[in-house]
């Protein structure tokens, strides 16, 4: 007898009409519906940044296990108190869809497709051309000035990277190896 | 960007996009502001609701348009000719707020007899250009005396050598029916802008100005942003509530980019790089530190920048290390070295997060370029078209390159994303927000700063074993970052040296720090031991007042000074907002400033100009009021430097631009820009008309890049008879490697299309819809012709000229592709920033398709010969004359 009052009590009508309401609130909630719950509910949440253009929206990116879950629109940002444009909304798609490269590419000379290489072994082998590179066209002086500059390395892009990475690049480009020709998309 | 530098005296916007709400007045040029910054047009729906107008200024009716009080179609490129028919109107109808302009402007500075402008013959040349260097000689532009510092003024306005009286004459000409003529604006048009302007003008009301690169993507794009800061310091609307100027940046960091700059000419905070003949540190302080106003702290900046660079190793013995910095022997900006590329001249390249196969100018010269280097380093998230150029390119399909001839070796690393990695953007109003990293990358992909750092590692290990005097620099680069699991740097720990702090040498017995941990130690050091293990910096600068030029003190960038002080706190990464200005929410430079050159929003003396406008002010003893002042703060509205007094000492307690050695709002530039101290009309580098003001028609300082591959075609080409303007969707953004891989976007927006008039279709006997092809003598394009009302025709000069308008997001990679609209584009210099004139050139239109293949070729000559003579046009040399290079960067960059 329990276990039938029990089984009847899952049937919203029965609730409804012994609980007397109209049927739209808690009690049409299936068990099924009752126990589901935002996928963010127990993610962690960073506080970050749109990516896409210069206005700065707030973002809330939630992830859990590693995993991104979502990314929202920080409600408390002063700038755009909660929402995101079109591109904006799609940055968690940006970080998820499957073109994305995961894997270091090496394309040799002349080659007509891409060969995989590690990480490791591609470090090793730009920072050997860039040791190289820097070798044959270092310039030490003209007409008698100092220039220790060198014009046949380039750099660009800037614009969509960190303040901090800027910062290493010209730390490191322009006052550890000389190179002028360093530019972004701010010039362009 | 020199056009807000040299006028107010920070390359950076002067508010905050939530003041723009306060206006009572919103003009917006140059940009499609509803389109390309959804989320910050929300403040201009904001200030529409509380009953402000708005104004939109562009060639094209976009949502932007459709949101404003007044749309005011316009030909692209002229904009300089309708806002100097706006400062004559408020100069010869004594509208413009006199009191603001006598005493915060250098209206009342005089000139130097020698000055000469273009008024003078109407040939469109100031004084002092040198025809044999193709550039200018300033000598002339500067105030009577040459002194900057202390210039003789008339506070009546009434002498004819003062800046007031040259402007009016220099504007005396363009006349709202020169406007008419000029840029196809009807004169009822032009008056229902001009009254509205001049109604949110003066104690209790402001008016803002937005733009983004529809107007400094322009041959003269300094001059336009010139233009509208006369304007704007004509109402009085600078440092003001609801005022200003907002530069709508692009990209998420292109503001940090500048700030901390990847350009070639800029040190961090808009230090000057040296050039050649700046043989040591003296000569170079001699030659860039001012002796009035806030640049007369350069020395300090400069020695704390050289002592992050390179830490113990940077004495007062050696210079600092100056002597390692390269020096510049010219213009080394992207398009002079992208020729170095085409003729072999670089070896190896590192395109860390840009696109130029799609979003640089000319990009089938920019493709070709590529393919000339020996190395190429590729760091992004997907396979962009400068990744593999190699393989799938307009110029492999029709033969024109082949993968077995191309030596080019391609390193593509993948990137990390935004979330996967942490630092900080400084957005659009110079804000510094900090993004918490959430999870790691996948797979092989890095974040830049990994990269970076492991090249630094590799590349120091090298000198470290080297003998070479070439590889001294190396040697001695403070690389002391301490790194976590990945082999990442730690970020804040770099924030911290950006910040700046005082040196270990300062004090012998200082309590050296033995953790590396954020969190201070009593005395405020941070992160302050290196990769070793050793005792690295001691505590940190709270602002850059504390900086030094002996060496006890190291500082990244010092106008960042401040958001990562001694109590140990990410004030980037600050999430609490406590008023309408975002203060307690990241941190705007300088010193958290929302409003910069704000002593103008108090009278000369001190008080508010009304209770409405009101933001800082004097309260007897101090400056006080809703924003950080932008003043010296104990400094009094009457207070006047004594004869021969130094930086900010020689300021006047009421004079607002403290970075100008006057403290003026320079309404005239007397030195920093190449092409002239006030804003003339030049043609585009391409026009269907003549100039109807100047008998040269074109900047005459300008870089045209003469080259085979990059012709322009003459005013009035009949072969090129329309207007081509680019723009950007809301959907896609800038070269597509962020948006044309993704489903969600790609849906949105899925292909290339080119924007007419019902009336040009009707000529061309093209329906909505149908397939044309774009022509330049470029190169040509094929897209799908939409046909709309929002772009028409306009009567210019009694002609009728057509414009069509393109997206440049397009490429041959990714999920949506289409013609690439940078392939029709030319590559040229502006004269101060060398930017080139993407927005104003000539095109034709061909129904039906582009042919593939071989038979491209043909079709390009057919309508564009590509044989015969270089230069086209009368005004460009036969030869390419490059730019002198350098000079006054410290204003920055658009």
């Amino acid at each position: 007898m329990t276990s039938l009052t029990a089984l009847l009590s899952k049937w919203p009508l029965v609730r409804q009409i012994r609980e007397r309401k109209d049927g739209t609130g808690l009690e049409a909630m299936s068990e099924k519906t009752r126990v589901m719950h935002a996928r963010t509910d127990d993610a962690q949440v960073a506080r970050s940044i749109c990516p896409y253009c210069g206005v700065g929206c707030g973002q809330l990116v939630y992830h859990k296990n590693g995993k991104l879950i979502s990314i929202e629109g920080d409600p408390e940002s002063p700038i755009s108190q909660g929402n995101l444009c079109p591109k904006g909304a799609a940055s968690y798609q940006l970080l998820t869809h499957s073109r994305r490269e995961t894997k270091m590419k090496y394309r040799a000379p002349r080659a007509k497709e891409w060969t995989e290489i590690s990480l490791e072994r591609a470090m090793e082998m730009v920072a050997e051309r860039v040791w190289e590179s820097r070798k044959r066209a270092f310039v030490r002086q003209i007409d008698g000035s100092n220039i220790n500059h060198t014009t046949a390395i380039c750099h660009l892009g800037g614009a969509t990277l960190d303040n901090e990475e800027n910062y290493l690049i010209k730390k490191l480009f322009t006052a550890g190896l000389g190179m002028v020709c360093v530019s972004n998309q701010a010039r362009i | 960007m020199p056009g807000l530098g040299t006028s107010f005296g920070r390359g950076g916007a002067t508010t905050a996009q939530q003041d723009v709400a306060n206006a009572d007045c919103i003009l917006i040029e140059g940009s499609s502001m509803a389109e390309a910054h959804p989320v910050g047009f929300r403040w201009v729906m904001k200030a529409k609701e509380r009953g402000a107008t708005i104004i939109h200024v562009d060639p094209r009716f976009s949502r932007t348009s459709a949101l404003a009080d007044i749309w005011v179609p316009i030909r692209a490129g002229t904009d300089i000719v309708f806002l100097g028919a706006l400062i004559r109107h408020l100069i010869e109808n004594d509208l413009f707020f006199r009191e603001y302009v006598v005493y915060y402007t250098n209206a009342s500075c005089i000139l130097s007899d020698e000055y000469r402008d273009p008024e003078d013959n109407g040939d469109g040349y100031f004084s002092g250009w040198n025809e044999e260097k193709h550039a200018y000689e300033g000598e002339s532009w500067l105030y009577k005396g040459g002194d900057l510092s202390r210039p003789e003024r008339d506070l009546t306005l009434q002498d004819p050598q003062c800046v007031f009286q040259k402007l009016k004459r220099h504007f005396s000409r363009y006349t709202p029916e020169m406007a008419e003529k000029v840029c196809g604006i009807p004169p009822e048009l032009f008056h229902k802008v001009a009254d509205a302007l001049v109604a949110a003008s003066g104690p209790e009301h402001t008016a803002a100005v937005c733009y983004a690169v529809g107007w400094t993507q322009h041959s003269k794009g300094v001059q336009i942003i010139r233009a509208a800061a006369i304007l704007q310091l004509l109402l009085g609307n600078i440092g003001r509530p609801g005022g200003g100027i907002l530069a709508l940046r692009g990209h998420a960091s292109i503001q940090g980019s500048t700030d901390i700059p990847t350009l070639y000419d800029i040190l961090p905070g808009y230090l000057t790089m040296p050039h050649k003949g700046d043989e040591t540190l003296q000569q170079y302080l001699d030659n860039y530190t001012k002796k009035t106003g806030l640049w007369a702290h350069y020395p300090e900046y400069i020695v704390s920048t050289l002592k992050a660079y390179y830490g113990t190793h940077a004495t007062a013995e050696n210079d600092f290390g100056y002597g390692w910095l390269p020096k510049l022997t010219g213009n080394h900006s992207f398009f002079e070295f992208l020729y170095d590329m085409l003729d072999g001249k670089m070896e190896g390249m590192f395109l860390m997060g840009q696109n130029p196969a799609v979003g640089a100018p000319n990009s089938r010269l920019q493709r070709k370029a590529l393919s000339k280097l020996k190395w190429l380093v590729v760091r992004d998230m997907v396979e962009i078209e400068s990744a593999n150029f190699w393989r799938e390119s307009p110029e492999i399909d029709r033969g024109e390159l082949k993968p077995e001839n191309i030596e080019t070796e391609v390193f593509f690393f993948p990137a990390a994303g935004h979330a996967e990695k942490e630092g900080a953007f400084t957005n659009t109003q110079r804000l510094l927000q900090w993004r918490e990293k959430a999870i790691d990358p996948p797979g092989d992909c890095r974040s830049d700063a990994w990269f970076v750092h492991q090249l630094a590692l590799r590349l120091i290990a090298k000198a470290k074993a080297s003998a070479d005097p070439i590889d001294e620099p190396l040697r001695a680069l403070d690389w002391w970052y301490p790194e976590d699991s990945l082999g990442d740097t730690n970020m804040e720990a770099v924030l911290a040296e950006i910040n700046g702090w005082h040196t270990l040498e300062e004090k012998e017995n200082v309590e050296r720090p033995t953790s590396n941990a954020q969190h201070p130690t009593e005395d405020g050091v941070v992160f302050g031991v290196d990769r070793n293990g050793e005792p690295h910096h001691g505590p940190q600068v709270n602002a850059f007042a504390e900086l030094k030029a002996d060496g006890s003190t190291a500082c990244g960038c010092w106008i960042y000074s401040g958001v990562f002080g001694r109590d140990g706190v990410n004030k980037a990464n600050l999430r609490k907002s406590r008023d309408y200005l975002g203060h307690g929410w990241g941190f705007a430079w300088p010193s958290d400033r929302r409003i910069i050159y704000n002593r103008a929003s108090a009278r000369p003396d001190g008080s508010p100009w009304s209770e409405r406008k009101k933001l800082i002010w004097w309260d007897s003893e101090k400056w006080t009021g809703i924003d950080v002042p932008g003043f010296v703060k104990g400094k009094a509205p009457d207070y006047e430097p004594e004869v021969g007094a130094e930086g900010l000492d020689a300021i006047p307690g009421d004079a607002p631009f403290i970075l100008h050695e006057d403290g003026l709002g320079w309404i005239y530039v007397p030195k920093g820009l190449r092409d002239g101290p006030f804003p003339t009309h030049y043609e585009p580098l391409e026009s269907p008309v003549s100039n109807d003001l100047y008998s040269h028609a074109t900047d005459p300082a300008v870089n045209w890049f003469t080259r085979n591959e990059n012709r322009f075609a003459p005013p009035g080409d009949a072969r090129f008879p329309f207007v081509l303007t680019t723009y950007r969707l809301t959907e896609h953004h800038t070269a597509g490697g962020m948006s044309r891989f993704l489903s969600h976007l790609a849906e949105l927006q899925p292909e290339m299309f080119a924007e007419i008039s019902p009336e040009l279709a009707s000529e061309l006997k093209i329906n909505k819809g149908d397939y044309i092809c774009i022509v330049t003598l470029r190169g040509a394009i094929e897209a799908r012709a939409l046909v709309s009302r929002r772009i028409r025709p306009l009567r210019i000069n009694g002609k009728r000229v057509h414009q069509a308008a393109l997206p440049y997001h397009y490429g041959t990679a990714g999920l949506v592709c289409g013609g690439t609209a940078n392939d029709l584009l030319t590559i040229s210099g502006e004269p101060n920033v060398t930017i080139m004139e993407a927005k104003a050139l000539t095109c034709n239109i061909v129904p039906g398709r582009l042919p593939h293949g071989q038979a491209f070729a043909e079709f390009l000559n057919k309508y564009a010969p590509q044989a015969g003579q270089i230069s086209l046009h009368p005004e460009e040399p036969s030869v390419s004359t490059g730019t002198s290079g350098g000079g006054h960067a410290s204003e920055g960059k658009e």
